[in-house]
């Protein structure tokens, strides 16, 4: 497993070199979002507490550090962390509200939805920031200001950034803090009985998974260099930041990843093939039939499933 | 039932395109064609009840927001294959009149969907309180393993009350299309709409549901006015925050899940 996943690494690390602008502009998308689904795993996957508003802190993230570079020439290298910290502390408050009230399940589902409907509201109607029509990012070329004129720049910090994030996600796993984790989701009052301060750790990985998520958001302003609210606070985006852990395997390591290679590249046939027939958008039925499918027939997700076949077949 | 039906506003969309087909196509009233789509509704709550849900009810609560999020992903963006992304609007007969009672100008058209909308909520009333199978479906909600040890067909009970759950937002979607414009992308916001109103409400309850939706739509229609058009869902979303905090089983409802 070990030397399969490095040289799964080495093949990345050198495929700029042989293949064109789509395939990176695709592969980017790929690692972008396997590094949100990564962040969001920590507690959605790991924790078992289903966030269905992760789009705030990415629109946080990516707004923070937008106008931080645009109005005090802060540069995104810094103004990510601040992104970050801004999202990790709405992530508290909504950690905090959400476990200190015991919002379980279908519950707490709504509490972060309405955070983040609330946050996309506040900036449709906050003019400081654009409104309704958005942020744009003038396009300099200056690494500095984290733009790249070469795409295979953003290949690479996109790829460092899921490598670092799935770091984060091994470390965690092999702590104390992993398991507890793992077993507030199994079976959250046991874990409690057995004397874990449930809520602390669940606090914490909100507070690391919205960091996390927060500092992809600069990612995202600077990549798109525009940042429209519905967009970047949209439920869509939590939609798409949940979907590929989930299709890959939430609570797994491997599971972000292998979902977002299997989910942008797919998302991106069906919308090429959808757009040709003029139904832009129309792509995401393909990620509801697949939803529909793993809950159905691979509850546990695709990854867990690919090591077993891996475990049988060696 | 505690099924969270995240496909609910999607189903209400398609509820109102079913309508607009009768009354392009075939040239029926909304205020008639709504029977038929709730009737098309029923079957599609059935199926998806029968064909889905119910392999997974063993499996954790999330799964199951899950898969409806999924089918909820396929029936909003079939729409959007089918109908397009254009906004659409049903004619009806009804539409363009209107009277004065008094000092209040009356639109006929939502004064009917008012009345039939109160009519049909008295009917889901009657039905749960004075049949037996209204019985029973209370019952199977709040108890599902009592009720089978009493003999009852839970799954087909929980098909059924699926499938009026769809049959009654088909025909909502119907009665509201000749007075407000939709499209695809509607379903989402009209879902999250409905859950706000449900958890303010309480939820498996129906007065709750009925208060809820009173009380979501007054301080969205007060936000608007004191505030901002724009803000309005600002309002109903802080409502349900606190609702969520400080009453999670809502206003009328017993407990909590």
């Amino acid at each position: 497993m070990r030397w399969a996943a490095l040289a799964a690494l080495g093949v990345l690390i050198a495929l700029p070199a042989v293949v064109g602008s789509y395939t990176l502009t695709v592969l980017i998308f790929v690692f972008f979002y396997a590094y949100l689904g990564q962040a969001w795993n920590i507690v959605g996957g790991y924790a078992g507490q289903l966030s269905v508003g992760h789009a705030a802190f990415v629109g946080i993230g990516a707004y923070t550090a937008a106008m931080l570079s645009l109005g005090a020439g802060l540069t995104p290298w810094l103004g990510m962390f601040v992104g970050g910290a801004l999202s990790a502390a709405l992530g508290a408050v909504i950690g905090y509200l959400g476990f200190r009230f015991g919002l379980r399940g279908f519950y707490f589902v709504l509490l972060t939805v309405a955070f983040a409907e609330i946050c996309r509201i506040v900036a449709l109607n906050t003019e400081a920031i654009g409104g309704a029509q958005g942020l744009y990012i003038t396009f300099t070329g200056n690494p500095r200001q984290f733009q790249f004129p070469d795409n295979r720049a953003y290949y690479y910090i996109a790829l460092g950034l899921m490598l670092a994030a799935t770091a984060v996600v091994w470390t965690i796993e092999r702590k104390r803090f992993g398991i507890y984790l793992t077993a507030i989701r199994e079976d959250e009052d046991a874990c409690q009985a057995l004397g874990v301060d449930t809520f602390k750790y669940k606090m914490l990985a909100m507070v690391v998974s919205s960091f996390l998520t927060g500092v992809g958001g600069t990612f995202y302003a600077f990549y798109l260099f525009s940042l429209q609210p519905n967009t970047v606070f949209g439920i869509p985006l939590s939609v798409e930041i949940v979907i590929r852990p989930i299709v890959g395997g939430a609570g797994t390591l491997g599971g972000p990843i292998l979902g977002s290679f299997i989910l942008s590249p797919l998302a991106e046939l069906s919308r090429f093939y959808f757009a040709r027939g003029g139904w832009s958008g129309a792509h995401l039925i393909v990620y509801g039939g697949l939803l529909i499918l793993v809950v159905l027939f691979l509850p546990q997700g695709a990854y867990p499933y690919l090591r077993r076949l891996l475990a049988r077949r060696a | 039932m505690r099924v969270i039906n995240f496909a609910h506003g999607d189903m209400m969309v398609w509820g109102m395109y079913l309508a607009w087909l009768l009354a392009t196509r075939l040239g029926i009233d909304p205020y008639l064609g709504f029977v038929g789509c709730a009737a098309a509704l029923f079957v599609v709550g059935l199926v998806v009840q029968r064909g889905l849900v119910d392999r997974i009810v063993d499996a954790p609560h999330e799964m199951q927001i899950l898969l409806m999020l999924g089918v909820a992903l396929v029936l909003e963006n079939g729409a959007l294959l089918a109908f397009g992304p254009e906004p659409q609007r049903v004619r009806s007969a009804l539409t363009l009149s209107t009277f004065w009672l008094g000092p209040l100008f009356v639109d006929v058209a939502r004064l009917v969907t008012f009345a039939v909308a109160v009519a049909l909520s008295l009917a889901l009333y009657l039905f749960l309180f004075g049949t037996d199978l209204g019985r029973t479906i209370r019952a199977a909600a709040d108890n599902a393993y009592g009720a089978l040890v009493i003999g009852a067909d839970v799954r087909r009970v929980y098909a059924v009350a699926f499938g009026i759950g769809a049959a009654c937002v088909g025909a909502a979607g119907a009665l509201v299309s000749p007075f407000l414009p939709f499209q695809p992308s509607a379903g989402l916001a009209a879902s999250v709409t409905s859950f706000n109103i449900v958890i303010i409400g309480g939820m498996g309850s129906l007065l709750g549901a009925f208060v809820g939706g009173l009380l979501v739509s007054v301080a969205e229609s007060l936000g608007a006015v004191f505030l901002a058009p724009s803000l309005k869902e600002l309002v109903s979303f802080s409502l349900l925050i606190l609702i969520l905090l400080f009453r999670p089983a809502g206003l009328f409802g017993r407990r909590a899940g």
